[in-house]
């Protein structure tokens, strides 16, 4: 039997409800990007979780195309020990520092995009 | 006993030539570049297509490039191969040849390449595949992906702009004492440092040219090619290592597989790096030399940013990279690996005129293909270094 849904079907029903979910193997160990299995050096089977949404910046770019207002791409090592592309806004794109403590935020679907996360930063309380 | 397959000097390359570069004439195919190339590298080595019984060819404009060449040129070879990992290809063909020829598949590989990304234009050739983690956020890739590398060595080691920035100016000298170099204009710190940033840290002098190009190897056993025209280069070690597809699942941005794949052709090849005289690495962009220094052992990590200072890697200094130019002033098709591999050829041979590393007889040649994903090192020598 076919499985019913895809993953990326279901990390998109996680950003529909607002949240960043991601996989965790047996010994919840987290998995990203959304799979079908677990990958050598995890143990399956998969199961989801919400991430609390808080990260740091691991790596960073900003792109200025002709015509457009400058934007940041980043790379966000999640707390929970995961890492995925993003990009922070909130702050001019050229003034994202690796180390940057950030919270995500989840931009809606709209027209033909898909939601996705985006980041902010935040004021670490730790 | 060593493997069979990683048998030290058990083939060479023999034939290597380039096929028309640059801007190609209107209507030039893919295959047409490749045919071009296999017929100047078989000229170079005084050998001919009915010789020809193993095919390697790998493009991004073509989807069963070994199948479209033989049909091409004519042949059924024995054994053919259309291996696809990006620019580091050519390298991982070079070792599979060996594999094929040492298990007597095959004894005379072509390996070949073509790509007419510039005159077709790059975005009618180079569709990247959509990935809905990466793709939503615009990465200008492949620059972004080498840019988040850049940011990471900025943050952990201190390496600088200027830093980079002596990387092309270096690949620009050594450009200019080559005639089949694309760019021939001298270039400045200066102007690296003040041209169009493409993905922060790195401006358009940072990342390699889109040109045109093709072009061929041939390779053959030692005791055959001992028989031909030119001075063999023969292979003393390869290696291949992958870590990842995308950059979000590189693990740590400042080292690459490369440390791998180096020390694969390394061990096998019997040397270490103070014992290369040539040394030819794949230079998407200047932070991709900075990184093959470090991780193929020139210098220890973290340090290649000083490493690379007051014109070291440049022609004159401590130690000679990128000898024609490289990807970022000689040419870059899209898939540069093997213009890389023949250039470490021609420095074996001593036929690089004004631009040859004097009594040169080891040359490493190391492929990259992906976004620092695909790994491939080639450790070439000359009948002295056996």
């Amino acid at each position: 039997m076919n499985d019913a849904t895809s993953p990326l079907a279901q990390y998109q029903a996680w950003l529909a409800r607002g949240e960043l979910g991601y996989q965790v193997d047996a010994h919840g160990r987290p998995v990203f990007f959304p799979r079908v299995l677990a990958p050598a050096g995890r143990e399956g089977p998969l199961s989801w979780r919400a991430s609390r949404g808080l990260g740091t910046v691991y790596a960073t770019t900003h792109i200025a195309p002709k015509g457009e207002p400058a934007y940041n791409v980043a790379l966000i090592d999640m707390d929970e020990g995961f890492r995925l592309m993003s990009r922070v806004e909130g702050i001019a794109a050229d003034q994202v520092r690796i180390g940057l403590r950030v919270k995500v935020r989840v931009r809606p679907a709209e027209g033909d995009a898909d939601a996705y996360p985006v980041f902010d930063p935040v004021e670490d309380a730790a | 006993m060593t493997a069979p397959g990683r048998r030290r000097g058990a083939v060479a390359i023999v034939g290597a030539a380039e096929s028309d570069m640059g801007e190609v004439a209107t209507g030039m195919s893919v295959i047409d570049l490749m045919g071009q190339g296999v017929m100047r590298a078989l000229a170079d080595c005084g050998l001919a297509l009915a010789d020809v019984d193993g095919v390697f060819a790998a493009a991004g404009q073509s989807r069963m490039p070994s199948v479209a060449l033989c049909e091409y040129l004519g042949l059924r070879p024995r054994y053919h191969d259309s291996t696809m990992q990006g620019g580091s290809s050519f390298m991982t063909h070079v070792a599979h040849a060996q594999a094929a020829i040492e298990a007597g598949l095959c004894e005379v590989a072509v390996i070949a390449y073509g790509s007419t990304q510039r005159s077709a234009g790059r975005k009618n050739v180079a569709p990247r595949e959509f990935n809905p983690y990466e793709t939503p956020f615009r990465p200008v890739l492949p620059a972004s992906a080498y840019a988040l590398a850049a940011s990471r060595h900025f943050h952990a080691f201190g390496t600088t702009r200027e830093q980079l920035a002596e990387i092309a100016v270096a690949a620009r000298q050594w450009a200019l004492k080559n005639p089949q170099a694309w760019e021939r204009e001298p270039l400045s710190l200066q102007q690296v440092l003040a041209s169009r940033m493409v993905s922060h840290p790195l401006t358009v002098r940072d990342c390699c040219l889109v040109t045109d190009g093709g072009g061929a190897l041939v390779v053959t056993s030692a005791a055959r090619a001992r028989s031909l025209r030119q001075p063999p280069a023969y292979v003393l070690g390869t290696g291949e290592a992958i870590s990842h597809l995308s950059i979000s699942n590189m693990a740590d941005l400042t080292v690459t597989a490369a440390r791998e794949s180096g020390a694969q052709a390394y061990a096998m090849a019997g040397l270490r790096p103070r014992d290369i005289d040539a040394v030819e690495v794949y230079d998407a962009f200047t932070i991709t030399t900075l990184l093959f220094l470090e991780d193929l052992g020139f210098c220890p990590k973290g340090e290649g940013g000083r490493f690379v200072q007051d014109g070291a890697i440049a022609p004159g200094g401590t130690l000679p990279v990128n000898t024609n130019g490289g990807g970022l002033s000689y040419g870059h098709p899209g898939m540069y690996g093997l213009f890389v591999l023949i250039e470490a050829v021609r420095q074996i041979r001593g036929a690089c005129g004004e631009r040859q590393v004097s009594g040169c007889e080891t040359a490493i040649a190391h492929g990259n293909g992906g976004v620092l994903s695909a790994q491939s090192t080639v450790i070439l020598g000359a009948a002295a270094a056996l």
